[in-house]
């Protein structure tokens, strides 16, 4: 794992324990609506903030294509890449 | 397993739906006996959730025309325009919009479904921008899903957030397309429509506006929030459906933008489905020209929205952020939002149970639609009953003792903080 790519899911593992109500153990193989049991909205909502935060753009297929913790750390820390 | 194992959970919620009470979501009419009535397991019911804004389904003219048209024309066309050609009432239908629009151009589409589906799908093409609000409709979705622009969603009503995201593309060299509703379907809230177009303006990306529950509804001649912004020029593209001011089935997009009718050929959802029947067009013509006709519908309309919105509001229900013909109630669970309803159903009072995640947030809600045809009676009637439920099932409190009828109770409270109270619990 790049190091960017570290810092990328920390800084999302971050970010999703400001919006978990509760504590939980959060690492790349982590399924996002399965283990959380985050419902769309939320899920939606949380991946609008982390545009803001990385300051890019996530189009919808993209999101479509995760399901862990590492794939949205994969995404995002492709499409930093891309600025 | 079967092949349809995977919509068990989808089952599951839908089973228990039924155990409550009737389905919300399989209701069958034996009868409609007008606009605003129909028969529900033989009992008359008020129907307040049907989006029949002018009342104009059992406009007299409106089925004399429909009529003459299916005995002149026949039941149906049998196919699309590429293939089997247009009726001239398929042109006369899409000038007759165009001019009411002051538009150039106009297509017609077999409902308004699809005419999201054709528009968003077709206009933006691969490398292009979709911009679409969060709370967009389920068609305005569908299309962007159908379509090979990429996709990305600006907070609901925020035209900073939208700037913002402009601002992350604007070194991407694509086309944006923001697409905006002129009121909303589940809360009935409209678009800062004014500020959307100076951000379109400023960063030089097309703007569509989707007048689907607007039409007729807004605008001093009802032509919608953009005429009611007085942003027309900046809508490049409007789109809109037949189905609820106008009382019948199908959608239209009207545009100034050249060489729009390439488009006839280029639009999967307008090219390879049936178009529009005789009956359907005729009775849609009539309805475009009473709509004109008769002002007083609109005025009619916003004199019995402010009634059923008002009215549920002193009660102290959480309604939404501002008066519209549609007139949301948030309810804080599923399993008393499922109660209410049924006990509204079985008291006379038919509308809508919406929940999440269809609902803008995680709320259900029981969502009203008025119409200009409503008496205010019934609407009275509509107020009176979900006062009763309410109280019954604890939404409300129990009625306050007649020495301090005048304390203030929840109805202080601003509507839309009850709705944002309720929506900070949980996504937004």
């Amino acid at each position: 794992m790049t190091e960017t790519l570290q810092n990328t899911q920390a800084e999302i593992i971050e970010g999703l324990k400001e919006i978990l109500k509760r504590p939980a153990q959060l690492d790349a193989t982590t399924n996002i609506v399965r283990d959380l049991q985050l419902d769309s909205l939320v899920v939606m909502d949380f991946i609008m903030s982390l545009e803001d935060r990385f300051e890019i753009v996530i189009p919808l297929d993209r999101v479509a294509e995760v399901e862990t913790l590492g794939d949205l750390a994969r995404v995002v820390d492709q499409l930093r890449g891309r600025n | 397993m079967s092949i349809l194992s995977k919509f068990a959970p989808l089952r599951q919620t839908y089973d228990q739906l039924r155990s409550v009470g009737q389905n919300p979501f399989e209701m069958v009419f034996e009868d409609m006996l007008s606009s605003t009535e129909g028969i529900y397991r033989g009992k008359k019911t008020i129907l307040l959730g049907t989006n029949n804004y002018l009342g104009l389904t059992f406009d007299e003219a409106c089925i004399e025309e429909s009529v003459a048209a299916v005995r002149a024309h026949g039941t149906g066309t049998t196919g699309s325009r590429i293939a089997n050609g247009s009726y001239g009432t398929h042109r006369k239908l899409e000038s007759d919009l165009a001019k009411y629009f002051n538009r150039q151009h106009c297509m017609v589409f077999s409902t308004g479904y699809q005419a999201n589906l054709g528009m968003l799908s077709t206009l933006a093409g691969k490398g292009d921008y979709l911009l679409l609000d969060t709370d967009s409709h389920a068609s305005i979705y569908d299309g962007a899903r159908l379509g090979h622009a990429e996709v990305v969603r600006f907070r609901h009503n925020d035209p900073d957030d939208l700037r913002k995201r402009l601002k992350r593309l604007a070194n991407e060299p694509g086309q944006k397309l923001v697409v905006v509703e002129g009121i909303y379907s589940m809360l009935g809230d409209t678009a800062p429509l004014r500020e959307f177009a100076e951000v379109k303006r400023e960063m030089g990306a097309w703007l569509m506006v989707d007048e689907a529950h607007s039409l007729g509804v807004l605008g001093e001649h009802g032509r919608g929030l953009a005429e009611e912004a007085g942003v027309e020029a900046d809508c490049d593209f409007i789109v809109g459906t037949f189905s609820k001011s106008l009382g019948s089935v199908g959608g239209f997009c009207v545009s100034n933008v050249p060489e729009f009718d390439i488009l006839r050929v280029a639009c999967r959802p307008y090219m390879f489905t049936a178009s529009l029947p005789p009956a359907v067009m005729a009775s849609t013509i009539t309805a475009l020209r009473r709509m004109q006709e008769q002002p007083e519908r609109r005025q009619r309309l916003h004199e019995n929205a402010q009634r059923l919105y008002h009215g549920l509001r002193k009660l102290g229900f959480a309604v939404g952020p501002q008066c519209s013909p549609i007139v949301s109630v948030a309810v804080p669970e599923v399993p008393v939002a499922v109660e209410f309803w049924n006990r509204l159903l079985e008291g006379g009072v038919y509308l809508n149970l919406a929940m999440p995640p269809a609902t803008p947030t995680p709320s259900p809600l029981l969502r009203s639609s008025v119409s200009a045809v409503h008496t205010p009676a019934q609407i009275d009637r509509a107020v009176q009953l979900f006062e009763t439920v309410g109280r019954q099932l604890g939404v409300l409190p129990p009625a306050v003792a007649p020495a301090r009828k005048r304390a203030p109770v929840a109805s202080a409270i601003p509507a839309h903080a009850e709705v944002a109270m309720l929506a900070s619990g949980g996504a937004r």
